[in-house]
């Protein structure tokens, strides 16, 4: 603070203003009010015309570009969001078409086996038939003839048994009777 | 050996100016720490926003909190009309606590240890809450005397009462300026100058035992730091409730 004052203990000031106490010795006050409405009004200038609109700038920059960071955010989410609505309704679709498709193909496919069985049916029943018929024809024939060697076996057999040929009606006769068992 | 705890608020001319009638003009010590003062403050703010980053340095950090704390003052105190004054209250709370600061450091001279000089900030506050007032509300600021919901028979008191706190807020708001900063100061130098007699008056043992008042100016040295801060604060505080006044005088 201030240095030690060693003339006396009275207060005589090293100052042009002897006496009173200094914050009271109003011969001071014009100096004073003079340079403190310089300082003030000076102060005040600057502040107002350059330091605060400074001040007010740089925060408002700052303001302003978080703000249009976080739109830009926001603005970028939605578009993501779009983005994943639009995938997602992608992905569904051609999983709905990769399911028409292989109905349809599973369709076209069984009837065009089912058509295939019907015709090959068709044909293996013609076939059968033709055999059935031939099997039968054969049958027939293979009847017929076993009469005609059975006749001819039981007059052989007769023949050699009793020296004398049966009559050709004894033997059929009684191989009729017998086939007919 | 003798300390005065009253020299360092001497107004020292260190050189003539002017004469207007019998009056002396002259630049002093009080004038050289209020320019000083001006010169720091906008040093403080225009340095320290110079790079103007989007991430701040610590001084324009300290810029931008000083900008922001008295920006929310006068918006939460005199709302958002108020900001009208941003400057003026910045300019005010600023410069007093910046020579409230100065004047903590040895040697100096603190400007708002003189009433002169509280009491033309004070004055300056109240003309302009006056002038303001009138210019916007017109006679209607007068309401501001008259109190909704006062029984008839006591609002003369009331109006009384309202009036007289009206034209002595400049009186409280730069005493109490004036009066912190004087009394703190005196106290420092009384504590500062025990120091200097105990050792004078008993070699080495007084100023060993000198440790106990420079550890009370080191407690002192805080609390007046806080002080100084808070003063500024109150000073600034109360412009904004008085011009709250000013702009809404309907209580």
């Amino acid at each position: 603070m201030a240095e030690p004052h060693t003339t006396s203990t009275e207060h005589v000031p090293a100052g042009e203003h002897k006496g009173a106490f200094p914050p009271f010795q109003s011969q001071t006050f014009a100096s004073q009010l003079v340079w403190l409405v310089i300082a003030f009004v000076l102060l005040y200038a600057l502040m107002a015309k350059w330091a605060l609109p400074r001040v007010g700038r740089i925060i408002e920059s700052r303001q302003k570009r978080i703000a249009d960071d976080l739109a830009d955010a926001e603005r970028l989410k939605v578009q993501s969001d779009e983005a994943v609505a639009a995938y997602e309704k992608a992905l569904a679709d051609a999983r709905a078409r990769a399911q028409a498709i292989a109905n349809e193909t599973r369709e076209q496919q069984q009837a065009a086996a089912d058509a295939t069985r019907k015709t090959l049916e068709g044909e293996l029943n013609v076939k059968l038939a033709e055999a059935e018929k031939s099997i039968a024809a054969t049958k027939q024939a293979a009847m017929a003839n076993v009469r005609a060697i059975a006749e001819d076996a039981a007059r052989a057999i007769i023949k050699r048994l009793i020296g004398s040929a049966p009559s050709d009606k004894a033997v059929a006769e009684a191989v009729a009777d017998v086939l007919k068992r | 050996m003798a300390v005065d705890p009253i020299e360092q608020f001497q107004i020292h001319n260190l050189f003539s100016i002017a004469t207007i009638g019998h009056t002396d003009i002259a630049f002093t010590n009080s004038a050289a720490f209020m320019l000083a003062a001006v010169a720091v403050i906008t040093a403080f703010l225009v340095i320290g926003t110079a790079k103007r980053a989007l991430v701040p340095s610590r001084l324009q950090s300290a810029a931008e909190i000083a900008y922001e704390f008295v920006a929310t003052t006068v918006r939460s105190t005199a709302g958002s009309e108020g900001m009208r004054f941003f400057p003026f209250v910045f300019t005010l709370f600023m410069f007093i606590l910046t020579v409230n600061f100065i004047g903590l450091i040895p040697y100096t001279f603190t400007v708002t240890s003189h009433i002169i000089v509280t009491a033309a900030l004070a004055v300056t506050v109240f003309l302009t809450v006056l002038l303001y007032g009138l210019y916007r509300h017109g006679l209607h600021f007068f309401n501001l005397f008259v109190p909704k919901g006062v029984p008839i028979y006591i609002l003369p008191l009331i109006v009384f009462i309202e009036i007289l706190s009206f034209i002595s807020r400049p009186i409280s708001h730069s005493v109490r300026l004036f009066a912190n900063m004087l009394a703190g100061h005196i106290t420092l130098q009384v504590f500062a100058s025990f120091i200097i007699l105990m050792g004078g008056a008993m070699g080495a043992i007084g100023w060993a035992g000198g440790v106990l008042p420079f550890a009370m100016i080191v407690i002192l040295i805080a609390l007046e730091t806080l002080v100084a801060f808070l003063q500024a604060y109150v000073f600034a505080i109360l412009t904004c409730i008085y011009l709250n006044d000013a702009i809404h005088p309907g209580h």
